[in-house]
């Protein structure tokens, strides 16, 4: 390889030096009090703890669980919910606001209710979580498999083809990239849900408790660690999904 | 938030047009057909958006025969065969096929737009094997029509490819083999060499006309290229403008298989001049 393609590949690396830069800088100056902002070595140092004798990797295994949990179950309801809804028109026209509306409505808005029904504890946070991803997911089925072309639809039928299989071999894997997209934001929502709930709803383990935590206790490197571990993981999620399509829906784009 | 692509519109139940009860003066024509005929159309109306596109349309396509549809753009020749193979409801008629609905009869339909046709997610292999699971036969035959099919096709590339990893004129080839491995009774090709280079379209051509002779299917195919049109047809249809009707129909028997050489024939030349001849003439009304 040569210089100039390694420094191609490299490229993407020069914000995260000039944003560790600035960080160095502004502690190193005193910008920020370093009470508030400590030095890059020191979240490193934090960060190296928490894994090795904390509990860091025990709280983002909890985070990754609950967000994984959420959003299977969302997969599962709101994925042939999707479908059916979308593949008549009729039946989506008669829910649609109902479901734009839920769908807007912000899920943590609706954590006092499942706080109710579900009592405090794993249940509320997952359900919540679950509630909020399916929306998005099932909104993106139903728009992919409207929106989806007709022609081999009407292939698949005059090939003799019964209606539901043209839903399940043509209609679904048609609309496809529309799915992915409704899992991706699923899962990004997901998370965020289960963050706050971790933060809010009588937690002791999760990312989310463990950010709050350290800012009762005044621990500012690890809060940063923690935030960014959340990053973190929110990027690894996407970036699983971005990689699960490309190698699922091998036709896409072509 | 607008959810819903304008352009919006549910697939239709394939035969879902059941004919009215027929009036007198078309009850006496439903009994009269040539003998040989295979697919008779009667009182067939079609109205998109208050245009009449079809008015009281009747027609009779004879068996195992190639028929060539030329007319007029915009003159119904994709709504003619989309009525006949079930995939667009008509307003009033009756299109049956020896007395057969659409539905009740084995049909193969090759797309002009093969890109939008062939399954992506699948080998070409398996978009052609698919049909065949429709048919009710024991998997050892539906294997043995397979092979058969691609041995008569003298398939050159290989079909476990993905259709976007082939050419598009191989992938027109395999949206023809899928058409053809039901053994259909009936098949509609709507422009399906318009999308091609020439090389593509003479070897596809040959292809074609060899199986289609070797079976004898009943075959309705759309051309805006006249010389095809003639070229691979028993009989040419020739249709006028909106409300369509037929305007005449040229039979043409040369022998097969028929190749470039064909085209330079005088009974070509003859049934081509004659064809334009109409063609002009109703353009022109
Ligand atoms: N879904 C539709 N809605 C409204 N009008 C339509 C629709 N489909 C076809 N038409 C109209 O009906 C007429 C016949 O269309 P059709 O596609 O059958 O013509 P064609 O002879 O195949 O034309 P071309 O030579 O362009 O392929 C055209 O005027 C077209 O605009
Ligand atoms: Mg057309």
């Amino acid at each position: 390889m040569n210089t100039t393609a390694l420094l191609a590949r490299l490229r993407p690396l020069i914000g995260v030096v000039v944003l560790l830069a600035i960080w160095t800088i502004m502690h190193a100056t005193r910008a920020v009090d370093p009470v508030l902002l400590p030095s890059p070595a020191e979240a490193a140092t934090a960060f190296w703890t928490g894994i090795t004798e904390g509990t860091l990797a025990d709280d983002f295994f909890k985070t990754v669980v609950r967000t994984l949990w959420s959003f299977a179950i969302a997969v599962l309801v709101a994925v042939p919910l999707g479908i059916v809804f979308g593949a008549s028109q009729k039946f989506y026209e008669s829910i649609e606001f109902a479901i734009d509306f839920f769908r807007s409505t912000p899920a943590s808005a609706m954590f006092p209710l499942f706080l109710v029904i579900f009592g405090v504890g794993e249940l509320t946070k997952i359900a919540v979580a679950a509630f909020g991803a399916a929306l998005v997911i099932l909104f993106n089925v139903a728009y992919g498999v409207m929106g989806a072309r007709k022609q081999r639809q009407l292939a698949a039928r005059v090939m003799g083809a019964p209606r539901w299989r043209v839903l399940t071999d043509v209609t679904l894997l048609e609309s496809m990239p529309q799915v992915f997209v409704g899992m991706r934001s699923g899962v990004s929502l997901a998370l965020v849900i289960i963050i706050v709930a971790e933060m809010f709803i009588g937690s002791t383990d999760g990312l989310g408790q463990r950010v709050m935590n350290a800012q009762m206790i005044f621990d500012m490197p690890d809060m940063y660690v923690a935030i960014i571990a959340a990053g973190a993981l929110g990027y690894a999620m996407n970036l699983v999904f971005i990689l699960a399509e490309r190698r699922f829906v091998h036709w896409g784009g072509k | 938030m607008k959810v819903m692509p304008d352009a919006y519109y549910s697939v239709p139940p394939l035969g879902a047009t059941r004919s009215a009860p027929p009036e007198p003066a078309l009850a006496d024509r439903l009994r009269r057909f040539p003998a040989g005929t295979h697919i008779t159309i009667r009182g067939l109306s079609k109205t998109f958006a208050g245009t009449p596109v079809y008015d009281n349309f009747d027609l009779d396509i004879p068996k195992g025969k190639i028929v060539s549809v030329f007319g007029p753009n915009g003159c119904g020749k994709s709504t003619l065969i989309n009525m006949i193979s079930g995939i667009l409801p008509y307003d009033r008629g009756q299109i049956l096929f020896d007395g057969k609905e659409a539905h009740e009869t084995r049909i193969g339909y090759v797309f002009q737009n093969y890109r939008e046709a062939v399954f992506p997610w699948m080998r070409a292999i398996d978009n052609i094997r698919y049909p065949l699971q429709y048919l009710g036969i024991p998997k050892g035959e539906r294997q043995a029509r397979l092979d058969r099919l691609i041995e008569s096709f003298e398939v050159q590339f290989d079909l476990n490819a993905y259709p976007y990893q082939m050419s598009g004129g191989q992938q027109q080839l395999v949206s023809i083999m899928r058409a053809l491995v039901v053994d259909p009774e009936v098949l509609f090709l709507d422009e399906p060499f318009s999308a091609l280079d020439y090389e593509m379209v003479m070897f596809l051509r040959g292809r074609l006309q060899k199986v289609l002779t070797e079976r004898q299917v009943t075959t309705l195919l759309v051309s805006h290229d006249l010389d095809e049109a003639v070229l691979l047809a028993d009989e040419v249809l020739l249709l006028t403008k909106r409300p369509t009707q037929v305007a005449e129909r040229l039979h043409f028997d040369a022998a097969r298989p028929r190749t470039a050489d064909t085209s330079v024939s005088d009974d070509f030349i003859r049934v081509k001049s004659r064809a334009l001849e109409v063609f002009q003439r109703e353009v022109r009304k």
